[in-house]
């Protein structure tokens, strides 16, 4: 038995299932992600988990125990919500040793335990600060001490740093990554930004409508996305109307392309391509030539729209100083054919 | 458009119809009174000395304030609560509450009050209930008395402590109830430690208003207490339309005025004291 | 969220105390009897036809509708172009002017009545249903305040620039962008004072005379006098007055606001 179990987990809301028969194990220590748009069930599942809601129908199991029935008080989970829900007044330590007066903790672990929470998250000397006097990714980690400090079986972290800025997250990221190791404990994340789930956790689950679509490490979700949506959410690509007929790729333009190898697929299908896998090539070595109709300079890379016989194309391009084509301009494309993606679709034969 | 301009007009009314007669009533209060003269407009402190060398004025206004603390003591007691309870009601129970609510306010205190007498009478609903159930023989004397006063006050002033502690209770974030319930709070301990503190602004505020307003509350102590139970606003009242001496009842009326603005400046720094340093 | 069992026997016997008075009322003007009984022993409208011989309620039910419309309408008037001065400036002196606007809810209300008295007797103006007009239009201009202060201070001010910028001139500006934003907050401002107004009692009853007086003076004195059931069937009907108000104000602007008085919705 997996160490966090959800097992085929449901919520209804009036006629709505906001989470349909979601199952999801994860191992102890593990990271994982709950990735996935806003409306997607990811939240009601951290709050089913956290005992906020009672799940309709399924079960969670953590550590061997069975969590059904059990309130929210009783459940011992570490959980850092979205508006990091401090307590306006108390102080840092204060807020820190709410849990563990919760425990009956006696006070001289209380302090030891507070200290040792508040130099985890290098909070020492902020402590006697009230929430207001503190910046937004020190309340964050006031938030993830106060979560900590109690040794919970499980972290939740509801979008814990949708919050703060875009320069502050990425160093948020790396800091969570660094506690949640230290700490070793067991974390669930959800999130709704893909380059946080896939900088911080061992594996993704992409969740979509209330059903689990893929779940994998996050570098093989990015490389074989188990279906269109995932391959949507998770970065940029191209799809690419098809069938796939004696081997072959026909768009519905009537285009052949080259299949990958070993896909065993026939019939309609969708064929992804991510757009930083198409390079520019001469015309002679070129697979297909488009027309730029759009060029956008993002700093470390070039984005181009392309206008080609398969419809139009997304392409990037790191920016290494060179002066690229502009829009009008034609240009000639190329890639290899494993970085195809066949992907069926809903009336595959 | 220069504001002073925009508020010119009001401002007009307010110098006219406000400014003056407050003044007019502060020096009647220094005026003397003849029976057969009437007013006459010498200047002395003998109106003040005379409500504050006699007992009867003493208890007067000491009945007065404690009906006024009584009531909001309860009002905070009953209120808080419920203002608590309302936040976490569903959208429809909660229209419906605050209708019952607040929608007393909107109703005639006469109105109301004359309900309460209803109520409260030897004869009256709870009386006969009570000795319907067998639960006492003889009849709870409520009417004109100061508890009586109180629970008819208390009907009056609830709405505006709901009405305070609901307005900060609304501005804290309902994810920190969820955090103290799952660091393992139970409910009494999550109300005590987190929500109360953070509805102290709004108890603070609204025992201020409830206070004043309970201190200077003429219809119910008057209808509920009748002649027996005097409070400075029948007292007032009664030396203008009855006994007719006006500077005495101008004199009373100003402690009034006064004491009612010393206890709201000084709970005021209190409260801002108190609170400078945790609330926004 | 959801509120115990605890929460909830508490939440009805708070409805009961709430609605207790005002349902005795209701329930005994119904009374074929001729003094105040609850339960009432039979259902009879022998109260609200002596109504109809008492010309002197409906007099002050009608002294009082027409010191509401007009109190309030003064009010109103003066107070939008205060409003709007205290709510978007920041000028010296602001803090004061809304103090000042304010400082009728502070004093007590019988120190107000009898000021109120002592300048309108000596003006020779006690009685008058313009004097009348005048206090009351002081005392409720601060619930217009606070009502139309809120919806100036919630409109966002870059809809009356966008409007200047696309070329409309200041009156337009007015007419067509400011107060429609506001409207709301002056529509309730109006209705609260109307209805506070024609509740009033305290200041009322120190200046009015036999000629001006209103509904709560009425009750006031009768009740004081002798309680009999005529009183009861007159509250009855002030009662169903106001829920009539509240259930106009319902449709058109939403009560919540209106009690709530801080337009968060």
């Amino acid at each position: 038995m997996a160490y966090l179990e959800l097992d085929s987990l449901t919520k209804a809301f009036g006629h709505t299932l906001a989470v349909d028969h979601f199952s999801l194990n994860v191992e102890r220590g593990e990271f994982v992600s709950l990735l996935g748009p806003s409306g997607c069930g990811k939240t009601t599942t951290l709050q089913m988990i956290a005992g906020f809601e009672e799940p309709t129908s399924g079960t969670i199991h953590l550590n061997g125990r069975d969590l059904s029935g059990v309130p929210a008080r009783e459940r011992g989970l570490g959980i850092v919500f979205q508006t990091y829900a401090l307590f306006p007044h108390m102080t840092v330590s204060e807020n820190v040793s709410f849990g563990l007066e919760m425990r009956s903790i006696r006070r001289r672990e209380r302090k030891a335990r507070i200290a040792r929470a508040l130099d985890l998250v290098h909070l020492s000397p902020f402590a006697s600060r009230y929430p207001r006097q503190l910046s937004g990714g020190q309340r964050q980690r006031v938030a993830l001490a106060r979560a900590l400090v109690i040794e919970p079986e499980l972290l939740l972290l509801d979008e814990p740093l949708s919050n703060l800025d875009a320069k502050l997250r990425e160093e948020m990221q790396l800091e969570l990554r660094r506690i949640q190791q230290e700490a070793g404990v067991t974390t669930l994340l959800v999130t709704h930004d893909q380059n946080e789930a896939m900088a911080l956790s061992d594996r993704i689950a992409v969740m979509q409508a209330g059903h689990l679509v893929q779940e994998a490490a996050p570098f093989e979700a990015y490389e074989n996305p188990s279906n269109v949506f995932a391959s949507t959410f998770l970065g940029k690509s191209n799809s690419i109307e098809c069938r796939i007929e004696n081997g072959a790729i026909v768009t519905t333009a009537g285009v052949r392309l080259d299949c990958p190898a070993g896909a065993a697929h026939t019939g309609a299908a969708l064929a992804a391509l991510r757009p930083e896998r198409i390079s520019f090539v001469d015309p002679g070595e070129a697979i297909l030539s488009g027309t730029v109709t759009e060029r956008v300079f993002l700093g470390d890379q070039w984005l181009f729209k392309i206008d080609t016989p398969i419809g139009e194309l997304l392409v990037t391009r790191r920016n290494a100083g060179r002066s690229e084509p502009d829009t009008g301009s034609t240009v000639h494309l190329a890639w290899q054919a494993e970085h195809l993606r066949i992907l069926a679709t809903g009336d595959a034969a | 458009m220069n504001p002073f301009l925009l508020s010119a007009p009001a401002l007009v009314l307010f110098a006219i119809m406000m400014v003056v007669p407050l003044v007019m009533t502060f020096i009647l209060s220094f005026n003397s009174f003849g029976f057969y003269t009437g007013i006459e407009m010498t200047l002395g402190l003998h109106n003040y000395i005379d409500v504050l060398t006699d007992s009867y004025f003493y208890e007067i206004f000491g009945r007065t304030f404690a009906i006024a603390l009584a009531t909001t003591i309860i009002c905070a007691i009953i209120g808080t609560p419920q203002a608590y309870f309302l936040t976490r009601m569903r959208p429809f129970w909660r229209s419906v509450m605050v209708l019952v609510t607040l929608g007393p306010l909107l109703i005639s205190v006469v109105v109301r009050t004359l309900g309460w007498a209803i109520l409260l009478g030897n004869n009256g609903v709870i009386n006969n209930a009570l000795m319907g159930l067998g639960l006492t023989n003889s009849p709870f004397r409520m009417m004109y008395t100061s508890g009586g006063i109180v629970v008819a006050l208390v009907h009056v002033m609830v709405p505006f402590m709901v009405l305070a502690v609901w307005a900060a209770l609304q501005r804290q974030d309902p994810a920190t109830q969820s955090a103290a319930e799952s660091l393992g709070a139970k409910p009494w301990t999550v109300f005590r430690r987190v929500v109360l503190p953070q509805a102290m602004p709004g108890v603070l505020s609204g025992s201020l208003i409830v206070f004043s307003l309970s201190a200077s509350a003429f219809a119910t102590p008057s209808l509920i207490g009748g002649r027996r139970v005097k409070v400075v606003a029948t007292t007032v009242y009664d030396e203008f339309l009855n006994t007719l001496n006006w500077p005495l009842g101008a004199a009373i009326a100003v402690i009034l005025l006064v004491a009612v603005l010393v206890i709201m400046i000084s709970w005021n720094r209190i409260v801002e004291r108190r609170f400078a340093g945790v609330f926004q | 969220m959801k509120n115990g069992r605890f929460a909830t026997v508490c939440t009805i016997l708070f409805a009961i105390f709430m609605l207790a008075p005002i349902v005795v009322v209701i329930a005994v003007s119904f009374t074929p009897e001729g003094y105040l009984e609850f339960p009432p022993s039979g259902i009879s409208l022998r109260w609200y036809r002596a109504i109809l011989d008492n010309p002197d309620f409906i007099d002050a039910f009608i002294m009082s509708l027409k010191l509401g419309l007009v109190s309030a309408t003064i009010a109103t008037v003066l107070t939008v172009p205060a409003a709007l001065a205290i709510g978007r400036g920041s000028f010296r002196g602001r803090e004061a002017l809304q103090a000042l606007f304010l400082s009728p809810l502070t004093v007590p209300t019988v120190v107000l009545g009898i000021s109120f008295l002592r300048f309108l007797s000596m003006l020779g103006a006690n009685g008058t249903f313009i004097g009348l007009a005048l206090c009351h239009a002081v005392i409720i201009i601060p619930f217009v305040l606070r009502l139309v202060l809120a919806s100036v201070i919630g409109m966002d001010p870059s809809i009356e620039k966008a409007a200047v910028s696309l070329g409309a001139k200041p009156g337009t500006v007015f007419r067509r962008v400011t107060l429609p934003a506001i409207t709301p907050g002056v529509v309730g401002g109006f209705v609260l004072a109307f209805i506070t107004s024609f509740d009033e009692l305290t200041v009322s009853i120190f200046i009015v005379n036999p000629s001006t007086t209103t509904l709560p003076v009425r009750l006031f004195s009768h009740i004081a006098q002798t309680t009999d059931p005529l009183v009861a069937s007159v509250s009855t009907i002030a009662i169903l007055f106001t829920v009539a108000v509240m259930l106009f104000v319902d449709r058109l602007y939403g009560l919540d606001r209106l009690l709530i008085g801080e337009g968060k919705r």
